[in-house]
C-alpha cells in the first residue's frame, strides 16, 4: 500500500471503486437491455452514491477528474502533482 | 470524446519485483488477444453499426478496455520499476530491457510488436460482433494461462479481476448479436450487410 494515502482516502478510493464497478456493469447491462426498469433504478441509485463519492473524495484528497479539479480544498494544481494511479495505493 | 480519472478500475498493489512475470503480462497490453487491440477493435467498429444500441456497447466496452490496459500496463510497471541489473540480465526480460529499458511499449510475450492486423473491423456488425466474442474468449483463455503461472497474490487478484470482465463482455456481445439478428428476416440474416445495404432495414431511417 502506498504510504502517501492516509486510510480515511484509502477507504474513499475503496468504496469509489466498488460504486464505479456497479455503475459501469449497469451501463453495458442497460445498453443491450435499455428498457429494463429494475435495472435503471439500480443505475440511478448506485451513479448518484459514485458521484457522491467522487465529489466527496476530489473536494478532501485532490481532484479525481478536471471535472472535479475545481471542489477540492487542496491549493496549487493537484492534477499534475498529486501521486499516478499506476504508482500503487489505489484501495 | 474522452476523460481521465485519476485512479484504476480495480487496485493494483505488487510488493515483490518479477520481471519474468512481467514478460508474460506484457502479452495483454499489446499482445495478438490483448487489451490494446480490444479496445481499438470496439472503438473502431462502432462507426459501421447502425444499431444505436449496439454501438452503445461497443462504445461502453471499448472505453472499459481503455482502462484495462491502464490496468496491465500497471502491473508490468510495478513488477519491473525496482528491478536490479543483476535480475534483468539473470532473466528472460534482457531483451525487452535492451530496447525499453523498463518503460511500457505494446508488444506480445514473444516480442512480436503490436499491430493493427490483430483485429478487424469489417464493416458488417454480424461479422464483427462474431470477432468481438472470439475476442473475449481469446483473452480469457490468455489470462487463464497467465494465472497458471502467477504465485502471487498481489498480481493475481487484478488479473482475476481482467479475466471475468472477459466472460461479462462475452455475454453483452452475445446479447448484442441478438440485438442483431431481431432487426433482421430470421430466414436469412446474411441477405444483406444492414450497416451498408440498407437503411430502412437499421432502424435509422
Amino acid at each position: 500500500m502506498n504510504t502517501h494515502f492516509s486510510n480515511e482516502q484509502q477507504k474513499l478510493l475503496h468504496d469509489i471503486g466498488i460504486l464505479d464497478f456497479i455503475v459501469v456493469e449497469l451501463t453495458e447491462f442497460l445498453d443491450t437491455h435499455p428498457t429494463d426498469k429494475n435495472a435503471i433504478e439500480y443505475f440511478n441509485h448506485y451513479n448518484r452514491m459514485s458521484n457522491q463519492a467522487k465529489k466527496e473524495y476530489s473536494k478532501k484528497f485532490g481532484p479525481l477528474t478536471v471535472a472535479l479539479a475545481s471542489e477540492t480544498d487542496c491549493t496549487g494544481w493537484d492534477w499534475a502533482t498529486l501521486p499516478m494511479p499506476w504508482e500503487g495505493g489505489c484501495a | 470524446m474522452w476523460n481521465y480519472e485519476r485512479r484504476l478500475q480495480f487496485p493494483v498493489n505488487i510488493k515483490d519485483s518479477n520481471a519474468d512475470l512481467a514478460q508474460v503480462i506484457i502479452s495483454q497490453y499489446g499482445g495478438p488477444d490483448g487489451e490494446m487491440g480490444a479496445s481499438m477493435r470496439y472503438l473502431s467498429q462502432r462507426y459501421a453499426c447502425p444499431y444505436r444500441e449496439v454501438s452503445a456497447i461497443l462504445t461502453d466496452i471499448g472505453t472499459e478496455e481503455l482502462a484495462h490496459l491502464e490496468m496491465v500496463a500497471t502491473i508490468v510497471h510495478q513488477l519491473t520499476k525496482d528491478l536490479s541489473m543483476d535480475e534483468i540480465e539473470a532473466s528472460g526480460f534482457r531483451n525487452y530491457y535492451v530496447d525499453h529499458t523498463v518503460g511500457i511499449w505494446p508488444q506480445a510475450a514473444g516480442g512480436v510488436p503490436f499491430n493493427a492486423c490483430e483485429f478487424q473491423s469489417k464493416g458488417d456488425i454480424i461479422t464483427d460482433l462474431m470477432e468481438d466474442m472470439a475476442a473475449e474468449q481469446k483473452a480469457r483463455t490468455t489470462y487463464d494461462n497467465i494465472l497458471r503461472l502467477i504465485h502471487d497474490s498481489d498480481v493475481c487478484e487484478p488479473i482475476r479481476f481482467l479475466r471475468q470482465r472477459e466472460v461479462v463482455h462475452f455475454q453483452r456481445f452475445g446479447e448484442a448479436l441478438r440485438i442483431v439478428q431481431d432487426n433482421l428476416n430470421s430466414k436469412n440474416f446474411y441477405a444483406f450487410n444492414p450497416g451498408f445495404d440498407c437503411d430502412e432495414c437499421s432502424g435509422k431511417k
